[in-house]
């Protein structure tokens, strides 16, 4: 039990030592001090290719090689390059290893714990370090990033709070607490810029402000964790990896705007986010930061955990709500605006996790000091999850104002295969996609709403030259359809008629008219839907078809795909110049639709052919052809 | 209330804070459509036909649900407002069996085909799948998913007034539809049959089980006799179904109507309603000098008892044992009618106009019946006398007077005032006051009793006795007293009515639009209507119908005798929710 914040700042102090050779990169392995931590990811992305099972084997080795005293394996939060998972970091060196297996692990013991020789065959990218320390920045993968947000994932164990603790952990709160008015907490975020990073962007000391004037007994707090954006995973590995940074802020929070109880909704498909939240939670309360007369101030706040089943709409913020009242989770007309009358009708302000991740360091260090990085309008850092078509699959942070081209290409590693870039969705479903004539605009808030699409909660997506992006539209609205509430026509007919439409268009069967009704729709959605998903829902069709128009003319008037992916209008044909009669492609073919022998051509059924591709993939001289 | 300065398409107005858009517009004279909005039942702003620009907002609004603020600027009628409301309304449209022609809601006004009209669809451009799904046919109410456009009312009513909460949203997007648990038919919910879900559908998507077919054949069956009684709150509905001011009394002209339809006698239900009184002011009397079960409660209202059967079975003890007044007036229809005309019981067919779908229901119930007759062979609901009127070109506005017929003639003021809440607890009072006073009173109108508050309690004195009544209407205001008598509050007697306002806004009447009941409170005027006819009558008393009179003297004996047990007297039972 901490009872004020000299005692604080004495475990902090003590905590610290324990964590030296963690978080000093010029500590030398010595004999004399033969202390060893390996950090190995246990979050879901590397978990799901393992890690787990790596952590049991380090253990194992441990045990084995009677290590108990030296060694210790710590289960981290995310390190971000999930592509290279399951990470693996041995310290003091920092050497981190990827792709590692249980089976790496006694080589690792052999080599590295016990020879002093790295693992090289093992490590991060294709450079092979001579040197062991102070790689890690030498990646641009990490070297561009300004970890913030992620500032503690991949370095403590986020089930210990004293790790938390030893890195600066509730001294935020602590200095709140005893220096600063709840206007003052107010001011100082209102002061550093900070804008929420769920979706919308709203100035999040504003948002504190509007609730905190409201006169009213009871208030709360909502952490939003209800992170659906297909292929967005920030504030997952944040809860993941540094709970205890959202548990303070979030107390912070309380504290400034007069509200004593808060809720974390969270959708129970994050069981590893949902365990770790409730040991940090249970971790707080026994360490006196939750509970009443906080650090001995007099503050009294408590926090919840509340689940979500998963539904996309239950992100929206009044929707949200009412699924912690226990109904059914759908939005509500505003205003009245949750600041005004939120959960149960009371005055409540809701944040996304990285936001309030944000919320520690901006009091530790200053409005000012945020302030300095990001751009005019965006502050601060931004997470992205990246994915698609780019190497470094992961999660990444960046100064606001980094451009597109350097979050693919530098640290995203560029396009596999040597193919073109040529397009990024951001903003999930709600954003739309961004084409390579934007590469080099500056990514804030500002800036991405210009070109037609949203910062969203930051996830990425990346398409190559292979994606048509008729389909790709088609796709989010598949999406959209799916997770519409069914509350209002436009978003419960509307996107399904829109994706009616672009189901015609990727069949082949599009009428120049559907591109009218399309827009018509889509317009009207955006006008007049209920809520900010239903209307934000037709943005990957209008940005595709301000940016790509050609493609979809192209489907309507020509019934063809020009990226070769809607299968209906594809077609395989085999070049008899080329075709050297190997029958490798007939053996291959899944339905038989090719036919030909040694002295007859080899020739494709197109009633037969389902358009796999797999001949094209087969044959070794390439004859076949795509859309001839 | 403080008021804030606005400008609704150019013209500044002054108006009280806690309005709506739509409110405000409509002091300019500005009717802004609406879809789902039904004042007080269903602010949800879901159906996103009201929406209006408002200057410095992000998107269009919901003028039913959004405050005016000082300095607000609205504009109803931009191109923008103008082009979404009908995108919309083609996009339900595009999701709803227009099969018009088929539609119950084809002679009477469906709010969908008039805002159609009123925005100017003249193509459905965004054709696409239509849902299909199977039709829950009940006892009394017929749902029709595939006309349903999920507006919820009827959910709302159903949850938020009623407290009976059978129907919910289920599933989502595009496959929302409004459903019972476990999708399971009404029937086999604690579904009341109250019918408010009817009242409040905007479309054909809710209607009562038709019952004209059975009607038709007994009427053109030579053997049968054919006998029609109409409940008190049907006389001042029925002129609404033929454009007829809200309210209008048409008791003479319905008569008229129901003998051009073919019917052999008509009779009135109030008659049933004097006996009711006969029989439950004598159960009071008995309950409160014999120390038996109190407070006593009414049991006119079928889907009242349907209510307390599932959800206060532990309280069945408390209802009177009365059939409600129908029932009681059929069982004396098939057994001292038949033996005073000399007509076998089997040749006859009662047939009750009534404002309820629950007495569909309720005429099914096994208990009601004479020597294995059922008491009422036919439940046709106000609409439904309205649709036969209608189908064979009764030109009813223009219909001279009738009386109903003898041997019962015209009942008493008391019965009359059954149709609205407070009624039955007045007429009772009527009757109990003069017999334990033993004498007859001048001033019998019980004001406190009258009036569409939720819950109406008061303390009358009669005799030695300090009366403790109660009233309630609507099954929440229900079960909040239900709840308060079960914590402990004492009554004598208490009447509850499962609809709000009481029979006259039953399930079974004519439909008034959102666009009017919004604005008027359609209950109060028909309950004008009762109150003027009670006025009017002669006799307004129970206890001095002469029919009543003739028929204890020559049949039943006494109330609450042997005989008035045999065949006015019900019992009930608990009903599980959700059997299966």
């Amino acid at each position: 039990m901490i009872n004020n914040a000299k005692e604080l700042t004495e475990l902090k102090d003590f905590a610290r030592k324990a964590m030296e050779i963690r978080l000093d990169r010029d500590i030398e392995p010595s004999p004399e001090n033969h202390r060893i931590d390996i950090l190995v990811c246990g979050v879901a992305g590397c978990a799901s290719s393992g890690s787990l099972k790596v952590a049991d084997a380090v253990e194992e080795q441990i045990q084995q090689n009677k290590l108990g005293e030296e060694v210790k394996v710590i289960k981290t939060g995310c390190f971000g390059l999930c592509a290279e998972g399951p990470i693996v970091m041995v310290c003091p060196e920092h050497v981190m290893y990827t792709k590692v297996t249980p089976e790496d692990v006694k080589e690792i013991f052999e080599s590295h714990i016990k020879g002093g020789k790295i693992v090289h065959r093992l490590l991060a990218g294709e450079n092979e370090y001579e040197e062991i320390r102070d790689r890690l920045p030498q990646i641009p993968f990490f070297s561009m990033q300004k970890r913030i947000a992620l500032n503690n994932c991949g370095i403590i164990d986020p089930e210990n709070i004293e790790e938390y603790i030893a890195l600066d952990g509730y001294q935020a709160l602590a200095k709140v607490l005893n220096d600063f008015e709840p206007e003052d907490v107010i001011d100082e975020i209102k002061k550093s810029g900070l804008r929420g990073r769920g979706g919308g962007g709203f100035p999040t000391g504003r948002k504190w402000q509007s609730s905190a004037v409201v006169e009213e007994h009871e208030k709360f707090v909502i952490c939003n964790a209800d992170e659906g954006d297909p292929g967005a995973f920030m504030d997952r590995s944040i809860l993941e990896g540094d709970p205890h940074s959202v548990i303070e802020a979030m107390i912070i929070n309380g504290y400034a705007v007069h509200a004593h109880q808060g809720y974390i909704y969270v959708r129970a498909e994050y069981p590893v986010a949902v365990q770790r939240l409730s040991v940090a939670i249970k971790q707080a309360k026994e360490y006196g930061f939750l509970g009443t007369n906080i650090l001995g101030k007099g503050f009294d706040f408590d926090l919840e955990v509340r689940l979500g089943a998963g539904a996309f709409v239950c992100g929206e913020g009044s929707a949200l709500m009412t699924s912690i009242e226990g109904k059914r989770g759908e939005p509500r007309p505003k205003p009245p605006r949750s600041a005004e009358k939120g959960l149960w009708k009371k005055p409540t302000v809701l944040n996304n996790v990285e936001t309030y991740a944000n919320i520690p360091q901006i009091i530790r260090n200053g409005a000012n000091w945020f302030k300095g990085i990001g751009t005019e309008g965006s502050k601060g850092t931004k997470v992205f999850a990246l994915g698609g078509k780019i190497n470094n699959i992961g999660l990444v942070e960046v100064p606001m104002g980094t451009t597109l081209r350097e979050i693919i290409y530098d640290i995203g590693g560029g396009i596999p295969n040597g193919k073109e870039f040529k397009a990024a969705q951001t903003g999930g479903p709600s954003g739309g996609c961004i084409p390579a004539e934007h590469l080099d605009t500056p990514i804030d808030y500002d800036s991405l709403t210009k070109l037609g699409s949203m910062m969203g909660s930051g996830g990425l997506i990346v398409m190559d030259e292979d994606t048509c992006m008729v389909d790709l539209a088609r796709f989010f609205l598949d999406f959209t359809v799916d997770e519409s509430c069914g509350k209002c026509p436009p978003c419960r007919i509307g996107t399904k008629r829109m994706h009616e439409i672009l189901v015609r268009i990727t069949e082949g069967k599009g009428e120049p008219e559907d591109l009218d009704k399309l827009e018509v729709l889509a317009r009207n959605i955006k006008e007049s839907a209920l809520c900010g998903l239903g209307q934000s829902a037709p943005n990957p069709v209008l940005s595709t078809m301000k940016y790509f128009r050609d493609e979809y003319m192209a489907h309507v008037l020509e019934k063809k795909c020009p990226a070769g992916v809607c299968k209906s209008m594809v077609k395989f044909m085999i070049d008899q110049d080329v075709c050297k009669r190997c029958s490798i492609c007939k053996k291959n073919c899944p339905t038989g639709a090719i036919s030909g022998d040694k002295d007859t051509p080899f020739v494709i059924d197109q009633e037969k052919c389902v358009k796999c591709g797999v001949c094209m993939e087969k044959c070794p001289f390439k004859s076949i052809l795509k859309n001839a | 209330m403080n008021k804030v300065h606005i400008t609704i398409d150019g013209i500044k107005l002054y108006v009280p804070e806690n309005y709506t858009i739509l409110e405000a517009a409509k002091e300019v004279n500005i009717t802004i459509p609406t879809l789902c909005f039904l004042k007080d039942v269903n602010e949800i702003g879901c159906c996103r036909m009201c929406i209006v620009e408002v200057k410095g907002a992000k998107a269009l609004q919901a003028a039913c649900v959004h405050p005016v603020k000082e300095g607000m600027e609205v504009f109803t009628h931009t191109p923008k407002v103008m082009e979404a409301r009908k995108v919309n309304l083609e996009l339900i449209l595009s999701n709803h069996n227009s099969m018009c022609q088929t539609c119950t809601r084809s002679w009477m006004d469906c709010e969908l085909q008039s805002l159609a009209n009123k925005l100017s669809v003249d193509n459905v451009r965004f054709e696409g799948e239509q849902k299909k799904l199977p039709l829950d046919i009940g006892v009394s109410i017929v749902r029709d998913p595939n006309k349903c456009i999920l507006c919820r009312r009827c959910v709302s009513a159903c949850k938020n007034i009623q407290t009976v909460s059978v129907i919910d949203i289920v599933d989502r997007g595009f496959n929302t539809k409004i459903a019972a648990p476990f999708e399971v038919s009404l029937a086999d919910t604690p579904c009341v049959n109250c019918g408010q879900c009817i009242n409040y559908c905007p479309v054909g998507a809710l209607h009562e089980k038709s019952d004209i077919d059975k009607v038709w054949e007994a009427i053109y069956d030579p053997k049968k006799h054919v006998v029609a009684q109409t409940a008190p709150a049907v006389r001042v509905a029925l002129g609404e179904d033929f454009e007829m001011p809200i309210g209008t009394p048409v008791t003479g002209k319905m008569v008229t109507a129901l003998r051009m339809l073919g019917f052999d006698r008509v009779f009135d239900t109030d008659t049933g309603a004097d006996l009711t009184i006969m029989e439950e002011g004598a159960e009071l009397i008995d309950r409160i000098r014999g120390g038996g079960t109190l407070p006593l409660i009414t049991s006119c209202s079928p889907g009242w008892i349907k209510f307390c059967e599932h959800n206060y079975p532990d309280m069945l003890d408390h209802l009177s044992s009365c059939k409600s007044p129908h029932q009681m007036f059929g069982a004396v229809l098939k057994s001292y009618y038949a033996e005073k005309e000399g007509i076998d019981p089997k040749d006859i067919v009662t047939v009750s106009i009534m404002p309820c779908t629950a007495k569909k229901f309720e005429a099914a119930r096994p208990e009601m019946n004479v020597n294995g007759l059922s008491d009422v062979d036919v439940v046709l609901t106000t609409r439904e006398l309205g649709k036969m009127i209608y189908d064979v070109g009764i030109d009813f506005p223009d219909l001279g007077d009738s009386d109903f017929d003898n041997p019962f003639g015209n009942a008493s003021g008391a019965g009359v005032i059954f149709g609205t809440t407070g009624g039955v607890m007045e007429a009772a009072l009527r009757t109990v006051a003069d017999i334990l006073n033993d004498s007859s009173a001048d001033n019998f109108e019980y004001e406190e009793v009258r009036g569409l508050e939720g819950i109406k309690i008061a303390t009358i004195e009669i005799a030695d006795l300090k009366v403790r009544a109660a009233v309630a209407h609507g099954l929440g205001n229900a079960r909040k007293l239900m709840d308060a008598i079960k914590a402990g509050e004492e009554f004598h007697f208490v009447e509850i009515m499962a609809c709000p306002g009481g029979c006259i806004n039953g399930g079974g009447q004519p439909l008034q639009l959102s666009d009017v009941r919004n604005w008027i409170d359609v209950r109060e005027e028909r309950a004008k209507g009762l109150y003027k006819e009670d006025r009017a009558t002669y006799i307004r008393k129970s206890h001095n119908n002469p029919a009543v009179k003739r028929l204890y003297k020559e049949y039943l004996g006494m109330a609450g005798g042997k005989k008035s047990h045999e065949l006015l007297h019900t019992h009930y039972h608990a009903r599980p929710n959700y059997e299966k």
